[in-house]
Parts: structure tokens; sequence; C-alpha cells
């Protein structure tokens, strides 16, 4: 796309006025400005005392709904893990610390399903790119931040843990949108069913 | 000279190294409560009650450090370094004069280590050794940040020190003596701390500090996001720790300095002064509370000034003590040589009033240096865009 004469913004220096050049008078209303904050309210939390979960947005607290932490696995209403093994967040990962394994799915209604799935806690950068790209939103991001382990495998989030976290958090932070039902391997019928609106389309014109 | 002066003197260089000691820590605390306190924040708080242990559990910390030496390093100047530039603080503490004199008994002793002829001169010399302490540092180090934050330290103190000396010969040629405790009687005697009647030169005089102590403003020596650590990047442990009390007893060092040169030492209005007799030895110590309390004044304001304006670019530095200081601390010396041709300039209540007038004019001169130079600047603007105006119509 070419850029049009007008888009152009020509961002020039500000100037300095005489009084900024002569640069004392600048440096004084620096240090009045200093010298106020001094008395300022105090916007330290004194954490393990006080957390962020408990005071208001305003004065510091955490935005639970969209806080980025430890990732956890949604279980379905029948309580079987949501994801379907498309590796789509395996993909969309910029730290590549996501490993799943995949395998054909015991339940009638999916094809497959992750026989493991282990998250790098350490590698992570917790940028939520998974919970993105998820077409099931079966991996989200949950506002505990506090996770820590004594060694590197600890921090590595297998299946299990990550269930388990949903059990945990399931309370604190609900499902961001509501349980995907109904998808099947009916793939068959829904080409054929796509088909036919393609053509439908195509007369159309 | 009996040996009760011998244990007069001995007593003295004790306390002062003491006090020096006992500062440096509160100083890492108080640097490190402002800071936090002009960020919004609390600053360390956790040990010991409201933090007061923080700089001594700090330090037992470095103390148990590995004190490592990398390989490649100049053997016997790597571990000297952090010695001079303790060493060299330290020892120009000699001269200041934190009261008056003192009679205990029969005795009449001065309130400095050495009452010397050539007091000024003295710190001058010592304060310039201890850019020593920098530059061998980073020479020693045998790495490229160290070296680099080495040549700039020493570039900065050559320049810094030309303003610094102009200022403070300004207030030799007017007061006539080299003696750190006469200035102050002077100042006593007349009734105006010389702050009062040379506030330009104080305020060049503050700045050339800044640059010769290192701190923010001009800490390019040590500057982080350029040069990891400047100057003591390969350093650890105990040799860090000394490097670090050296730039705060440099600190405390040059706030007396000016105290005394520019504030008038331990005089507050209304306590005796030691001049037509000597003090009570309960006088003298609360001469040295004063003092002290002055000095700590202007600690506050080195990190007060620290946390408030971003560091120089080093050509900025570099041009503002060549043009800008250098320049106004000649005409100023000018002008002072002028007033001091009359007799006992700084005695004479006439004689300030000519001096803060020398300064309030060479304060105007430079404005108008700047005023005649901005609109040069704005003409010489309006005539490039007539130009560019030209050359679009011609398109
Ligand atoms: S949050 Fe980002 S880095 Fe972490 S697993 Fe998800 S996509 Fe990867
Ligand atoms: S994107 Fe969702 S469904 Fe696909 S593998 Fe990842 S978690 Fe499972």
């Amino acid at each position: 796309m070419a850029i049009k004469e007008s888009d152009i913004v020509e961002v020039k220096e500000p100037e300095l006025s005489f009084w900024e050049k002569i640069y004392l008078p600048s440096v004084i209303m620096g240090l009045m400005l200093t010298f106020k904050h001094i008395f300022r309210k105090k916007r330290t939390l004194q954490y393990p005392e006080k957390r962020r979960e408990e005071v208001a947005v305003p004065d510091g607290g955490l935005r639970g709904k969209n806080y980025r932490g430890l990732h956890r696995l949604n279980k379905d209403d029948q309580g079987r893990v949501e994801c379907v093994a498309c590796f789509m967040c395996a993909t969309a990962c910029p730290a590549n610390c996501i490993d799943i394994v995949g395998d054909e799915a015991p339940w009638p209604d999916r094809e497959k399903y992750p026989v493991s799935f282990v998250i790098d806690e350490l590698k992570c950068i917790y940028c939520g790119m998974c919970e993105y790209a998820c077409p099931v939103d079966a991996i989200e991001l949950t506002p505990v931040y506090n996770t820590t382990g004594l060694s590197r495998d600890e921090m590595m989030f297998d299946k299990e843990k990550l269930l388990e976290q949903y059990d945990k958090t399931i309370d604190i932070k609900p499902r961001k949108n509501p349980l995907i039902v109904g998808y099947s391997c009916d793939y068959k019928e829904q080409a054929v069913e796509h088909r036919e609106k393609v053509e439908e389309f195509e007369r159309e014109l | 000279m009996d040996w009760v002066d011998l244990v007069i003197i001995l007593a003295k260089i004790l306390g002062i190294i003491g006090v020096v000691k006992l500062t440096v820590p509160f100083m890492i605390l108080a640097e490190r409560k402002v800071s936090g306190w002009i960020q919004d924040r609390i600053g360390p708080n956790r040990a010991g009650p409201k933090g007061i242990i923080q700089p001594f559990a700090d330090g037992l910390k470095l103390f148990f450090k590995e004190d490592y030496t990398p390989d490649g390093v100049d053997k016997i100047l790597f571990p000297l370094a952090p010695c001079i530039a303790m060493l060299m603080a330290i020892i120009a503490m000699a001269v200041i004069p934190f009261s008056g004199q003192v009679q205990v008994g029969e005795r009449v002793f001065d309130m400095q280590v050495g009452a010397v002829n050539i007091g000024i001169l003295y710190i001058l010399a010592i304060g310039s050794l201890a850019v020593y302490g920098v530059v061998i540092g980073g020479w020693a180090s045998n790495s490229k940040y160290s070296f680099l934050g080495g040549l700039r330290a020493a570039a900065q103190m050559i320049s810094y020190e030309v303003p610094l000396a102009l200022t403070v010969i300004s207030m030799i040629v007017l007061c006539g003596t080299l003696r750190l405790e006469v200035i102050v009687n002077q100042q006593i005697e007349s009734g105006w701390w010389n702050v009062f009647s040379q506030p330009l030169t104080f305020i060049i005089f503050l700045t050339c500090l800044f640059a010769e102590t290192n701190r923010a403003p001009f800490d390019l020596a040590e500057c982080e996001q350029e040069l990891v650590c400047g100057f003591h990047t390969e350093y650890s442990s105990m040799k860090f720790a000394m490097f670090f009390l050296g730039e705060y007893a440099h600190i405390i060092v040059a706030s007396c300095l000016a105290v005394v040169l520019f504030f008038g030492g331990w005089h507050v209005p209304g306590l005796p002064t030691g001049i037509d007799q000597p003090l009570s030895l309960g006088m003298a110590l609360l001469g040295i509370g004063i003092f002290y309390i002055k000095v700590w004044a202007f600690i506050f304001f080195f990190l007060w000034v620290r946390w408030t304006l971003p560091r120089f670019r080093y050509d900025q530095l570099m041009r503002m003590a060549w043009y800008g200081m250098v320049p106004v601390g000649l005409g100023l010396l000018m002008i002072n040589a002028g007033i001091a041709y009359f007799e006992n300039p700084m005695m004479d209540s006439k004689l300030r009033w000519y001096q803060l007038g020398g300064n309030v004019a060479m304060l105007l001169v430079l404005l108008a240096i700047v005023a005649i130079g901005e609109i040069r600047v704005a003409k010489n603007n309006a005539r490039l865009e007539e130009y560019a105006r030209g050359m679009k119509t011609q398109n």
C-alpha cells in the first residue's frame, strides 16, 4: 500500500524556550516536583501481609479477569479434558514451551485428545497466545501469579497438574466463554453442508 | 607538643573516621529511602524498625561474598584502586574545621585535625587525587567497560576541576586566606554567609561538586545503561564496598566543603562563636552538631538531585563545563578580584553588597548572551524557512 502524502506526519523536536535554555529554572521546577512526591501517598503494597487481590484496581489491585498467570486446562461438563489436541496453541506459542502428544479419543464426540500435555512454565513468557489460539477454549491463563518450585521438573506442568489447576481456580476465574458443545466428528456431513452452501452462492452469482 | 596533644590528635582522627564510617551507612539508607519516597514507594523497611539496620545487613552480606579477582587484571593496581578511592576521601576531612576553638582546662585546641595554612589547597589536591581511584580501577580491571568508565571519569574530572578551582579561587581572593577556619570566622564576624553575597558562585561551585563526586546527573563514569557499572564492574565483595564507601565519603567531604565555604560552618545566629574567646566543650559539641546537621542537609540535597535529574549526555556534559561554567567562573573571578582590591572585602557590609551586585550583573550578562543567541537562531531559522518556501514555489 502506497503511503499517501496526507498520512505523513512530520515530527519536530520541540523547541526549547528561553527559560529552558537557561536550564536553571527547569531544574528548580523538577526539584519542586520530586519534593512534592516525597509527601505523596505511597503506592507500595506490603506484599505478604497485603495482596493485590485484596485491594481495588485503581489502588494497584489485580485485574483477575485478564491477568495472565499460570495456565489451566478446562474440563467440560463431564469432567473430561476439553482439549482436542489440535496443536493450535503449541503452534502459536512464541516460546515453544507447549508439548502435546495427541491420540485418538476414547469418546465418541471427538476425534483426538491429548495423551500428555506439558507446559514448561519456566520457559513460558505468559503472553496468552495459547489462549487466543485455542478453538475450543480449552487452555486458559489464570490469575495465579505466585507459582514456585524447587526444581525445574516441578515447573513442568503436565496434564494432571493443569487440570487440577482448573478445579482450584474455577471459582476465582470463571470460564471466559460458555462451554462449546456439539462439535463432532461428522465432518462429512459438515463438508456436504458446506459444499451446498458454496454452490448456492456460486449460482446466485 | 607533649603526649596530651598527641592523644587529642589521635582522638580527633579516630572520631572523624568513626563519624564518617557511621554516616555512610545512614547515607545509603537515606539514599534508598529518599529514592523510594520520590518514586511514591516506601523504601527498605524490613530489617529492623523502619529498615534502620538495612545498610548494616547489606554490609554484612558484602563482607561474606566471595572476593573474586578476575583473570588478567593488574595484580597490584587492582586491589589498590579501592583503597585509594576510600583513603583520599577520608584524609580530605583532615582540614575541615568542625567547630571553633575549644578550651578544656588550660588547653586550647582546634576542632580540626590539622589547622594548616594551606587548607583549601590541600582539599583541592586530595580531591584531584581521588579520581586516581576511579581511573586506576578502570585501567587495572582489564575490561572495556571499566576502562571506558575510568576514561570518562578522568575527562570529566579534568573539565570540572577548572570551574571548581575558579570559584574556589574567587573565594580565596576575597577572603585573603587559604585557612578554612578563618573563612568561617569571617562569615561569622560579618554576619553574612558567603552564599548570600555570592549566589552565582555557589551555584557553579555546587554543580562542579556534583561532577567531582561522580554523582548523578554527572555519574557518567558508572552509568549502568551503557557501561554495566563503569569502573567497578569487575569488583566484588569488600573491594566493591570500599569503592562504595569512598564514593559516599567523598560526598560527605564535598558537603563539608560547601558548608565551610558558603554556609558559615558551625555558625547559627545567636550562639557563641568561639572567636573572641574559646568555647567550652559543650558549646563546641553543639557547634559540631550544627555543622553535622548542615552537612546532612547537603547530603539530602545530593540525594534529591540524583533522583530528580536524568544523566547528561557526554557531549552535553563537556559543553556545559567548557562553554558554560568556565567562562562564567572566569567572569566571576574577574569581578571578585576587582572587589578584592578594597581592604577586607568580606568584613565590610557595603562590599558584600557589591559582591552580590557583581553576581547579579554576571547573571544578567549570561541571560543577555543566551537571549542574543536565541534571537540570532530565530533570525537564521526564518531565513532558512524563506529559502525553503522559495524552493517549493520554484518546483
Ligand atoms: S502464554 Fe504464551 S508462552 Fe506461555 S504457553 Fe501460552 S503461548 Fe506459550
Ligand atoms: S489449542 Fe486448545 S484444543 Fe488445541 S491443543 Fe491447544 S489446548 Fe488443545
